[in-house]
Formats: C-alpha cells, structure tokens, sequence
C-alpha cells in the first residue's frame, strides 16, 4: 500500500479556535458574553504614526535646557473659572461602583500630584474622590444616579456624557456583584441587582435640548464651570460641531480602544471608531466653525504613553484623558498576581471580567477583603509617576521637533507608517508626499 | 413681596438672585413676571422661599430645586421640576414631557395634564397629576410615588424599579415588568396623604385608585426574557 501524504489539519480563518470556543461559551451558558476594556482589536492606531523630527528646514529644542511648556487651559470659551492644568493628561470618567473608594481615592491623589484632573462616573460624587482630587470633573450622566446640585456647585467643570467609545448607543451595566449597601445607596436601587443605566437622557434628546441642557446647569451653577460634552467615535465631525453649537466649552472625545466597566463584547469590538480616525474629523469641525482652541478637544481611547500625548496634540487635540492606562498603573492586571489570575481562569493582561467584582488588584471590585490590599498613597504615587514619564516623553519628542509647548505641535511633523493611518490621520504615507483620499485620489 | 420682571430683567439676574437667598432670608415671597416661555427659570433654588411665576414656563423650570415652594400659574415646558431634591412644585396648567424626571425628593403636583415621560427615571419624588398622563411614564422609575387621576398612556412603568404608581382611570398598556399589585391599607394611607398635598384630595378617593409595580423579573438577566430587555 502507498503513503500517500495527507493534507495537513488546516484550521480556518472564520471559524477560528477563538471563534469556536466563543459559539460554545454562548450555546452552553445562554448569555452573551460581557467583559470591561476597550477593542481588543488590532486596529490602527498611533503607533501607525511617526514623529519627523528637526532638520535643516526646523531647528529642535536643547532637551533639559530650553523649554517646553505643557500646561493647558480647558473651558475658555463660557465659563467664568476655566481650569488650568499643569499637564494635557487627564483621568478619565470612572465610576465609584466600577471602581473601588481605594482606587479612585489613588487617581485623585495621583492626579492632583501630577497637576491633573481626574473625573467621576456613573454613580455619584464619592467624598474619596472629591477630597483627594484638586480639580474634579463630574460627569452628568442618562442615569443621572447620585445627581444633585450641591455636587454640581462643588465641582471643577460638569462632563455631560452622551456616549462612550467602548459603546457608542449604549447605556451602562453595573451587575449584582458589585452593587453593594453602600454603591445601592448611591444609585437609590436596591442591593444586588443588575443594574442598567440608560443610554439616553431622560430629559433631553438631539441638540437643540442639549443646548437647553446646558443652559440649564450654567444657570444652576451661575455660569462658573466649565461644561465639557463627551461623545463617543461615532460621526466625530458631526457630533462635535452639534456639541459646539449646543455651547459645550470642551468636547471629549472616545474612540473604541476607550474602556467600559462592563458591556457586550460585540458592542465593544464592531461599535464606534478607532480614536486615530476620529481626530482629525473632529478637528476639522472645530476649524470649520472657527473654534479649534476656543472649544477645547479632549481625547481618549487607547493612550499609553508620552508618544501617544504628542500625536494625539499634534493632529490638533488640545488634552488626552487615559483610563485603562491609569489602572494599569495603579497595578490592575499585574503579573505579579498571575496565581491569582490563574484561578479566575485568566491571565495577567488580559483580565477583563471587571463586573464580577473579583479584581485581586482590589481596583474594579467592591469586595473588602479584595479592596483592602490595595494601597491608595501608593496607588497615587505610582500614577503619578506614570503621568509625569508621559509628560517627561512628550516634551522630549516635542523638542525634537523644535517645539516649545506641547501644543504647537502639528500634523505637518507626523508620516504615516501604514495607508490605513495616513488616509485616518490625514498625514502623508512615509517617504512621499501622499495623503489618501486627498485630491482627488 | 418681591416681585422680579423676567424680560427686563433677565434670566442670569433671576437666579443669581435667588441663588443668594438662604435659610434666613426675610425676602421670603417672590413673583415672576413676564415668564413667556423662558427656559431654565427658578433652577438650582435652595433657600425656603415661595415662588410664584405669573405665566407658562419653557424647558426646567424649578429644575434640581431645594425647599423653595414654586408655583407657575401657567403651563410648563419640558423636563419641569427634573431632578427636583426638595421642596414643592405646583403647575396650574398641563406639563411637557419629562416632568419630574429623575426627581430625588419633595413634590410634584400638576393640575392639568402631562405629556409622555412624566416621572422617568424617578428617585424619590413624589408626583401628583390631577389629569391624564402620556405614554412612556415613569420609565425606568427607581423610587418614590406617581399618582394620576386621570388616564395612563401606553407602557406605563416600562422596566420599573421600586417606584410607586397608582392611576384612577384607564392604563391603555403597561410597560416590560410593570403589573398590578394588590391595594393594601398602608397604599390607602399613603395615597390619602398624596391626595392630601398633591391638593387633590376633594378630587378623588384612595380608594378609586388600582396600584401598580415591579414584578422584579427584569432584576436580574435572564436569556429567556430577551424579548422584553
């Protein structure tokens, strides 16, 4: 008898061993799967992007001897006590419930130590968060849960969310495990419920309400915060310009690497737009409309480092706000915890089951024994520090291109390493003149 | 009695005004005038004050209001009395959609009729209408009480929480989860009392009254209840 060769296994492209163990997941249990984070995509993204740096044409920056400013203004435009900040990396909106009093106790201290904003989220004013927090933005929310105007006086600037990146169209998910008395209290629910917060406002829908809105809480707070509106990548060119016309001082923007707490994991991976295609549209609309840098740009989803800061300012944001980036810093999905991880059938890195509550970092749970272990000075020092290397990496890619504040950076000092991110960007693929889908071609 | 004319003298002086009264103010009655419609008037009052505004309202008026007593002889806009913390509220004619809406505390009384959402997303409040009530109402509802005398529109309680909902008339369909509870005597009490504040209570009898609420199924997720999420 012949030995023929065999044709090799081939395992397919479209039902991949991923795809597979998911349709098994949904068959046995019955529920679609829900996880906290961002895409987990490979998508394109900054590190498309690369800096040019100085040449004959541009003279750089002495690094440790000339300067480069960082700090920012937000709010501007209406507010009667703008906000100043020290750095253009701000902590974006978590919720008490999401996270632990510990953990946002840390980003507040983190936050104020590094001359930063932090935010709060979808459950309140926590006092852990106000007391430690110079200059606290509180964010107005669908659910509005924990609402009130004493809050609303006692902040920075209000964040009226429309949507998120991780979720653009949908509303919140905190699931029993974490509604504890005291996060109930907060929401006025009952304990250990699945709790949704809704995806619309209820008092209020399309931008000439908005408007009204936002005339509403300027009046309530006779016009001294600043009022930012956070969308999520959705139509950022439209979105924005409705946001300016509704009188917003600060537009925040999320692409679809920004995290949730918790929701669908196919909401997360095919709603909304990568942050890097969702920039320049949003610039573009405040130019149009004569306002970039009167109504300030704040964007997120996906920020890691120095690098990020400084292509994200130089196609024209005014800030950046990290939040995954923030709990890995205060030490979420360590793997110094990898026996633990294990134990949850996971691994460090790629924790995400934030709404069960079990978080052995003690950052996304509302467990005691689990919050307990997590040490907040130490959580803030170890953010502050992440801020300031970020901070320290920026001015340093900024002096290179002969910059001397942040935010004189621009799209003229980027390449494209890819078609896919020169075409999003708007700057020309490396080593031509070519920026796809200008011109005509 | 203070009275404050609106279209002379402008919005951002009203509530700066009344933004600096406190507990201890001697200027305790004020009046409105000239309201046409305006947006955003008497918000954000926390002093215990009576306010009275000679006309109808545009969208939140009395919004995220603390103590004040604010009646509007008139109608009221969109989103009346949202987020309300304490005090009363008194609208003469009918209100928009969304009246009360998240409200965490005191009360809501509505003379004529309300448009949709009345009472979304409430936390606390208590709100009574002396007429009908549109569809959609108290969606979402955590806490508190919505008593109507009139009618209901369709999806009454739609996805309710712990909120209490007692209609007179008719309820042309209820919401996801929302259902007929029994009426016992401490609802009765209740329901008098709201009567009794709502200024209602010459107007109808607890006893006139069907209560409804959560049946707690859509509490937590179940993939069989899919079609009602």
């Amino acid at each position: 008898m012949t030995d023929f060769p065999h044709t090799p296994p081939r395992q397919s492209w479209t039902f991949s061993n991923d795809v597979n163990a998911e349709i098994r997941r949904a068959a046995a249990t019955g529920i679609y799967d829900i996880r906290g984070g961002g895409s987990k995509r490979r998508l394109p993204h900054f590190d498309d992007l690369l800096f040019l740096g100085a040449s004959i044409s541009r003279y750089p920056l002495e690094g440790y001897r000339e300067k480069c400013a960082t700090d920012v203004w937000l709010g501007t435009r209406h507010a009667r006590t703008p906000i100043h900040l020290d750095i253009p990396v701000t902590i974006a909106g978590m919720s008490f419930g999401a996270l632990s009093g510990p953990a946002k106790e840390a980003l507040g201290r983190g936050a104020t130590e590094a001359g930063t904003s932090t935010t709060t989220g979808d459950g309140g004013m926590t006092e852990e968060e106000r007391g430690h927090s110079r200059t606290l933005v509180y964010q107005y929310l669908p659910s509005r849960y924990g609402m009130n105007p004493d809050d609303l006086r006692r902040a920075d600037a209000i964040e009226i969310v429309v949507g998120q990146g991780a979720k653009p169209g949908g509303g919140g998910m905190l699931l029993g495990q974490k509604i504890s008395d005291r996060v109930a209290a907060m929401r006025n629910l009952p304990k250990g419920i699945d709790q949704r917060s809704a995806c619309r406002h209820p008092d209020w829908t399309g931008p000439d309400d908005l408007e009204i809105k936002i005339l509403e809480l300027r009046e309530i707070t006779d016009w001294d915060k600043p009022i930012y509106v956070k969308i999520g990548g959705a139509r950022p060119y439209y979105d924005t310009a409705l946001a300016v016309k509704a009188g917003a001082d600060v537009v925040v923007l999320d692409g679809m690497q920004g995290g949730t707490a918790a929701t669908q994991d196919v909401f997360i991976e095919n709603v909304g737009m990568p942050i890097l295609a969702c920039i320049p549209q949003a610039v573009k609309a405040l130019q149009d409309l004569g306002m970039h840098r009167e109504v300030q740009l704040i964007v997120s989803g996906g920020i890691r480092s120095g690098a990020d800061v400084a292509k994200a300012l130089a196609l024209g944001a005014d800030a950046v706000a990290i939040g995954t980036a923030a709990l890995i810093a205060l030490g979420d999905n360590d793997p110094a915890l990898e026996a633990e991880y294990n134990k949850l059938g996971t691994t460090a890195g790629a924790y995400d089951d934030w709404h069960e509550g079990r978080d052995p970092a003690g950052i996304t749970t509302q467990d005691p024994e689990l919050y307990g272990r997590f040490d907040p000075v130490l959580g803030g020092r170890r953010l502050k520090n992440y801020l300031k290397v970020m901070t320290l990496e920026a001015q340093t890619i900024a002096r290179a291109c002969g910059k001397s504040h942040l935010h004189n950076l621009e799209p003229e000092d980027l390449c494209a390493l890819t078609l896919e991110a020169a075409a999003m960007a708007g700057v020309p693929l490396a080593g031509t003149n070519w920026i796809p889908g200008r011109n005509g071609f | 009695m203070q009275v404050f004319d609106l279209e002379a003298q402008g919005l951002r002086a009203l509530n700066a005004t009344l933004h600096g009264l406190s507990g201890q103010t001697n200027e305790t009655a004020w009046e409105i005038v000239n309201p046409r419609g305006s947006h955003a008037i008497a918000v954000g009052v926390d002093a215990p004050v009576d306010i009275t505004v000679r006309g109808s309202t545009g969208y939140y008026c009395a919004g995220m209001n603390k103590q004040a007593t604010i009646r509007v002889k008139g109608s009221a806009g969109p989103g009346v009395a949202e987020n309300m913390m304490s005090g009363t509220v008194i609208i003469d004619g009918d209100a928009s959609q969304y009246a009360g809406a998240t409200g965490r505390g005191g009360l809501l009384v509505i003379k004529g009729n309300a448009s949709s959402r009345c009472g979304i997303s409430m936390k606390g409040i208590d709100i009574v209408v002396h007429g009908n009530i549109g569809h959609m109402s108290a969606f979402m509802a955590q806490s508190g009480s919505l008593v109507v005398l009139g009618n209901a529109g369709e999806a009454l309680g739609d996805s309710l929480y712990e909120a209490r909902l007692f209609v007179r008339g008719s309820v042309k369909s209820l919401g996801a989860d929302c259902i007929e509870k029994e009426m016992r005597p401490e609802h009765l009490r209740l329901l008098a009392d709201l009567l009794k504040r709502g200024e209602a209570d010459h107007l109808a009898k607890p006893e006139e009254f069907r209560r409804y609420g959560s049946a707690r199924k859509l509490y937590t997720f179940n993939i069989d209840n899919a079609a009602a999420y």
